[in-house]
């Protein structure tokens, strides 16, 4: 009988070619409704886009692998969590003082990652291209994860330690946390091209080692093994978030010339949001960390200055240019943590966490890593609050601080050539004025004051009385804030006392 | 300039002076004196005289400071909004120009903080 002629050899396709098949195939141009009402939001910013199929997918997940990777991670990480809180973990950090760390970082920054979600989640509907729509919706159920991981990790520590008990209720009301609030609506309410470059560009890019390394490496210097654990987690996600990032900001400027100020726009605006809500992490770094991993200065000089001069150079073929302020925030790094700081000692009283005076060994290292600012300037205001302390009459500022509009935190800052004067910058608009702690915020205000003037800032809020009532302590208890636990100065604290004990109690066999 | 949106994008701002039921913010800020972190907000009426705000508030907020008591009020110069200003005691906010968010910055010659330091 006659042999069959040999099969044709089907060439394998290539991961690009599959994954364009089982991504691209998704999307079409719609005929039933116009593609603008399908998709009303890609076009008012005023970023052209020629061709969608130009967007080179940053990484190439199916939904399959992903579910695949994810699960492995969740396994192993809630294993960790499991064998943490066995094993009373929270007894192994250096000290009850970096619980405060996390205290901020779950207020503040959790709710980011909801907040994120939900951006994620909105602009990955609203792109035109199948291929940002995925890599949108991918990073929405990154983001989602990150928030469920971080309160999962974090949740352990609520069982014996203040100020943690309540995160989204403070996010949304307590002063300082206005400030990661607003930064993140801010983004969410602008368009999807603003939104991908405030967020995947210049804060998941740029910045994101100024906020991930000093928390991450800020927990294991500290012996805080569920963050630890979390980070790692999280780790392969954010590289991928690294990954958009640069792709959107590379799509963007080569799809036309006309989007190039609008980007650089973006890129000034959001360096400088993203640089003025850093400052909370500036001083976590310099004054909330027992066991300091390197100081903001050092920090900034080889997140930003060093990395950013390679990132720059390579984007100024597109016209692009370093982001405007950016000289400003070199001036001020061995000023800013301390300025920080001094804000939260003067307010902590109203703050649900501890703050305190540096020892007399972190005075030293904080002089030789600030050599031509700390003796100088803060050194001695820590030695008088020392004395004021020593007296029983710690110091507290017992008035509501005047607000940047841009940023939200008190105007503690200097001006950019003198530390000794703060720096004060208005500007008015349809007859009533506006102040700004920086040109960085005063310029993005007179960009968009309609934003702006819609800033829910806590101080006035108080004052209009919205806050629960007239009284601090009225307004304390609107935050679900726990008095005489959750403030105050760390010394004398129900966290310190706690901490005394169970250290003593460590080896100790009572009879 | 304008914000870039679909639709109609304009909004009464959050803070406008009819919202603080008869008072009006007004900041101040004690200069060489960063000890107090940053500038003040105060909830004041517009007719409060000016001599009252100092006898009787900026104490509340100040006065902890050693500086504070040593102060020579003929001697300390002020700003208001930006421009050189020289208050009239007897007279209100309001009469002062002093308006809806104004800030006033002032120096207390001769006393710049502990010890000299303007930082303390």
């Amino acid at each position: 009988m006659n042999a069959m002629p040999p099969l044709q050899k089907q060439r394998k396709l290539s991961l690009k070619e599959r994954y364009a098949h089982l991504t691209r195939g998704l999307g079409w141009e719609t005929t039933y409704q116009p593609m603008d009402k399908v998709f009303p939001y890609i076009s008012y910013e005023g970023i052209k886009i020629h061709d969608w199929e130009a967007w080179e997918d940053p990484f190439r997940l199916t939904m399959d692998a992903y579910w695949k990777y994810q699960a492995e991670k969740e396994r192993k990480l809630y294993a960790v969590i499991e064998s943490f809180a066995q094993n009373n973990g929270h007894l192994n950090v250096t000290d009850a003082r970096y619980i405060n760390a996390l205290k901020l970082f779950l207020t503040g920054v959790s709710p980011l990652e909801y907040s994120a979600h939900r951006g994620y989640a909105h602009v990955g509907r609203h792109f035109v291209g199948a291929g940002p729509r995925i890599a949108c919706q991918m990073q929405a159920i990154d983001e989602l994860r990150h928030a469920q991981t971080q309160i999962h990790t974090m949740s352990h520590y609520n069982k014996f330690f203040d100020g943690l008990h309540d995160p989204r209720h403070m996010h949304d009301r307590v002063w300082y946390l206005s400030v990661p609030k607003s930064f993140f609506e801010d983004a969410c309410s602008a368009g999807p091209f603003e939104f991908l470059t405030a967020i995947s560009f210049s804060f998941e890019y740029v910045l994101t080692n100024l906020l991930f390394v000093p928390f991450m490496s800020g927990a294991a210097y500290n012996g805080d093994m569920a963050t630890v654990t979390f980070g790692f987690s999280a780790q392969s996600d954010e590289a991928r978030h690294m990954t958009l990032g640069l792709e959107i900001i590379k799509f963007l400027l080569e799809q036309d010339e006309a989007n190039v100020p609008i980007v650089q726009k973006w890129i000034d605006k959001w360096f400088w949001r993203g640089y003025r809500l850093l400052g909370l992490v500036s001083m976590m770094m310099d004054y909330m960390l027992p066991k300091r991993i390197m100081s903001w200065a050092e920090a900034w000089e080889m997140y930003f200055e060093q990395a950013g001069d390679a990132l720059f150079e390579d984007l100024s073929r597109y016209g692009i240019r370093k982001p405007k302020y950016h000289e400003v925030a070199s001036k001020e790094k061995h000023r800013l943590s301390h300025e920080v700081w001094s804000i939260f000692y003067n307010y902590t009283h109203a703050a649900a966490f501890h703050t305190w005076l540096p020892s007399e060994e972190e005075m030293k290292w904080l002089s030789a890593k600030y050599p031509d600012t700390f003796d100088k300037h803060y050194r001695p205001r820590f030695k008088c609050w020392s004395e004021m302390q020593a007296e029983g009459k710690r110091f507290y500022n017992g008035t509501l601080p005047q607000l940047c509009v841009t940023c939200q935190i008190p105007m503690g800052f200097t001006e950019p050539d003198d530390p000794t004067t703060i720096c004060f910058r208005s500007t008015e608009y349809k007859g009533e004025r506006y102040h700004f702690c920086s040109d960085g915020c005063k310029d993005i205000f007179c960009d968009e004051p309609e934003k702006y003037v819609q800033s829910w800032l806590p101080v006035h809020q108080i004052y209009q009385g919205n806050c629960g009532g007239a009284e601090v302590k009225d307004v304390l208890a609107w935050y679900h804030l726990n008095f005489g636990a959750d403030n105050f100065d760390y010394e004398g604290s129900p966290d310190q006392k706690l901490w005394d004990e169970w250290q003593s109690q460590k080896s100790a066999n009572p009879v | 300039m304008t914000v870039a949106a679909i639709g109609r994008y304009e909004f009464k701002s959050r803070d406008r002076v009819e919202l603080f039921h008869g008072n009006q913010i007004v900041y101040f800020h004690w200069e060489e004196h960063l000890m107090f972190c940053a500038g003040i907000a105060l909830p004041l009426p517009p007719s409060m005289p000016f001599k009252a705000l100092l006898a009787e508030v900026l104490p509340g907020c100040y006065g902890t400071h050693p500086d504070w008591a040593q102060i020579d009020w003929n001697k300390v110069t002020w700003m208001l909004d930006s421009r050189p200003f020289k208050p009239n005691l007897e007279a209100s906010l309001a009469e002062n120009h002093i308006g809806h968010k104004s800030l006033l910055r002032f120096w207390t010659p001769g006393l710049n903080g502990i010890g000299g330091i303007p930082t303390c």
